[in-house]
């Protein structure tokens, strides 16, 4: 078997954009990620398989089937994410109905970093004219 | 012996089935998940005995045979991790009870508890008893999505927040693991663990170094290995005590025990060993500085969790047996360590009414028990003689001076290191918690007959039995569940002996490869 290259391609460009979306702050967003890496990977297992034509005994002689291994390992991967497609929607929601929105909050310690400086960087500071824009507070979470 | 097998996996899944159905029934979800977790531990034990004494023992599951069907095996190694894995999380189970998960609010979701807890312990054995890659992916994804449900348990706005970053990581772990199974299958054409031993050693070496990484990574996340490890830290401590217990205990352990796997049945050889002894140094010192510099207990916990991650990479990059058996060992010893040391801590966050450390003080004069509690393990942690995790760092010292070369050696030094700054991270803890003045802010002396739970703690409406609950404090199942795990590590010692020879064959039996491989394939690889 020779490697498809339409395959190759979109699995590439699965990838390329659910990586782009999980990098994002909003939980929807990291959704669409996951759900796109998710089919970007079981493409990808797909393509590992050797192709032909339908694995069932009596349709198709045996040296012409399709490998039927990746395509049940697909099937297990595809419900895995069903299920957390459902829960991540769930916790953008319950997020959404407890803060008004469903961002990835900082880090506890990443806070209190932020914090720290802004005290350092306060009006009592001996110089704060020009590390002002550095120490710039992020939005309270 | 070989029907035993697949049982500690389908018994706490048929446990969280029955469970789910009595909803509406507390009384008798408990009795289930005791009786399931009880029995899953006999079953373990019985598979320790069995194995350590024979070969591993094999299930083709379902009757599908080997390079097909999935197979479950129980070796030395799995078996060890199976019974330490189902005393952790009896004791748990108990201690969790015993709260009636009344540390959150009235909203609290009482009913989902127990199936999760079963589906995690399900998932957990799973991964341990796996013999197919992909039924490892699996494995992970059942204990995964459990433990999702777990750490948003009740949905209050901060377990949200923490929750959110976990899940996240997470599933981006889960996929680089799928895509590695891709990748591992397309250049294979299988994902039977025994048969790619084989199969993989035949790859190019390029190939082969680009699906270890892949591989490595995705576990590393799960391990929470230095780079990969700011999750833990902030997400962990947020569930409440029991369920932070577990995790701690027992999932990143997971982690450990796939690269322990890789490593040897996968990928021999040691190509790796460098990096891994890098990230091992790395891994300990930061999360170790990580924990000095916290100020609540639970937080300072998990980054000592994190860092004596580090200590059993330490002992798997070194690549030898004795390095191997003392990792093995240590694994042993932390799940034990530091699922005690949470549950302490739970206890403490009762009695005080909080973990914070500039908020607590007097505990030790307050509830000396509470006291011995804590201190028996936090000393087990830091590696003071002759607890277990003394013998542990003991064995991967002696491995690495064995070992010799300049790597291995600053291993030896940073575990030094690490282990010292761990006692200084836990007697800071404990001069600010438990010695000083009481702090005014805390519940007084005589609280303690308090009949009722202290603000912040009401037990949820539907259930029923107040008796759990005299003493509101420190409920006595609660306290009896913490001691049996307390003197469960204190007998680690007392059985090094036994339990470093037992860890010694199985990791000579790991780097050997080929009990395991003849287990699976008695007639050759096909």
């Amino acid at each position: 078997m020779t490697p498809n290259l339409t395959y190759v391609v979109v699995v590439g460009v699965l990838f390329a954009a659910g990586v782009t979306l999980l990098l994002e702050r909003s939980l929807t967003r990291v959704l669409m990620g996951v759900i796109m890496l998710g089919n970007g990977v079981n493409l990808l297992i797909l393509a590992g398989g050797r192709a032909g034509g339908p694995p069932i005994v009596g349709t198709t002689p045996q040296d012409r089937m399709s490998d039927p291994l990746p395509q049940a390992m697909i099937l297990t991967a595809i419900v895995i994410t069903l299920g957390m497609t459902a829960f991540l929607l769930a916790l953008a929601y319950r997020s959404w109905l407890l803060v008004g929105h469903d961002e990835v909050q900082d880090d506890v310690e990443d806070r209190r970093i932020v914090a720290l400086a802004e005290r350092d960087e306060g009006p009592d500071a001996v110089d704060d004219s020009d590390t002002d824009d550095d120490a710039e507070p992020r939005p309270a979470p | 012996m070989r029907v035993l097998v697949p049982l500690p996996v389908v018994m706490p899944l048929l446990g969280a089935a029955l469970t789910l159905m009595l909803a509406r029934r507390p009384r008798a979800q408990r009795a289930v998940s005791l009786a399931v977790l009880t029995a899953t531990l006999g079953v373990s034990v019985a598979l320790l005995v069995a194995t350590s004494t024979g070969p591993p023992r094999v299930v083709q599951v379902g009757g599908w045979a080997a390079p097909l069907g999935i197979v479950l095996i129980a070796d030395q190694f799995a078996a060890l991790m199976l019974v330490v894995s189902a005393a952790v999380t009896l004791c748990v189970l108990v201690y969790s009870i015993g709260q009636g998960m009344a540390d959150g609010n009235e909203e609290t979701p009482l009913s989902i508890y127990h199936p999760s807890y079963l589906v995690l312990t399900a998932g957990v054995t799973n991964a341990f008893l796996s013999g197919d890659l992909f039924n490892l992916y699996v494995g992970f994804e059942i204990l995964l999505v459990a433990s999702y449900v777990l750490i948003t348990l009740g949905g209050t706005e901060n377990r949200i927040r923490a929750g959110t970053t976990y899940v996240v990581v997470s599933i981006l772990s889960s996929l680089i693991f799928l895509t590695g199974l891709g990748l591992v299958y397309a250049a294979t054409g299988t994902l039977n663990m025994a048969q790619l031993a084989g199969r993989l050693d035949a790859l190019p070496d390029g190939l082969n170094l680009v699906l270890h990484t892949m591989l490595l990574l995705a576990f590393g996340i799960k391990a929470a290995v230095f780079p990969l490890s700011a999750w833990l830290p902030d997400s962990y401590p947020t569930a409440p005590a029991p369920v932070t217990a577990v995790f701690a205990g027992l999932l990143t352990k997971v982690g450990v025990y796939a690269i322990i796997r890789t490593e040897t049945l996968l990928f021999p050889g040691g190509r790796t060993a460098d990096l891994l002894l890098v990230v091992g140094l790395l891994t300990m010192l930061v999360g170790i500085l990580g924990a000095v510099a916290q100020s609540d207990i639970k937080r300072l916990l998990s980054f000592t969790l994190v860092s004596h991650i580090g200590y059993m990479l330490f002992g798997i990059g070194l690549t030898s047996g004795l390095g191997l058996s003392a990792a093995i060992f240590y694994v042993v010893h932390h799940i034990t360590v530091q699922t005690t040391l949470f549950l302490a801590v739970g206890l403490v966050e009762r009695r005080g009414g909080s973990t914070a450390m500039d908020r607590l003080g007097g505990l030790a004069r307050l509830s000396p028990l509470l006291a011995v509690l804590f201190f028996v393990p936090a000393l087990n942690l830091a590696g003071i003689p002759p607890f277990s995790g003394f013998l542990g760092k003991l064995g991967l010292i002696e491995a690495g001076v064995a070992s010799g070369g300049p790597l291995p050696w600053a291993l030896v030094a940073g575990g030094l290191l690490t282990s010292l700054l761990t006692l200084y991270a836990i007697a800071r803890v404990w001069s600010l918690a438990f010695w000083r003045e009481p702090h005014t802010a805390m519940p007084g002396p005589e609280d303690t007959t308090h009949t009722r739970p202290p603000s912040g703690t009401a037990r949820p409406r539907d259930v029923p039995d107040p008796a759990e609950f005299s003493g509101a404090m420190l409920p006595r199942l609660m306290v009896a569940s913490t001691v049996a795990l307390v003197v469960f590590g204190v007998a680690l010692t007392a059985v090094a002996g036994p339990l470093f020879e037992l860890t010694t064959d199985a990791a000579d039996s790991l780097l050997e490869r080929v009990p395991y491989i003849r287990a699976v394939y008695p007639d050759g690889v096909p």
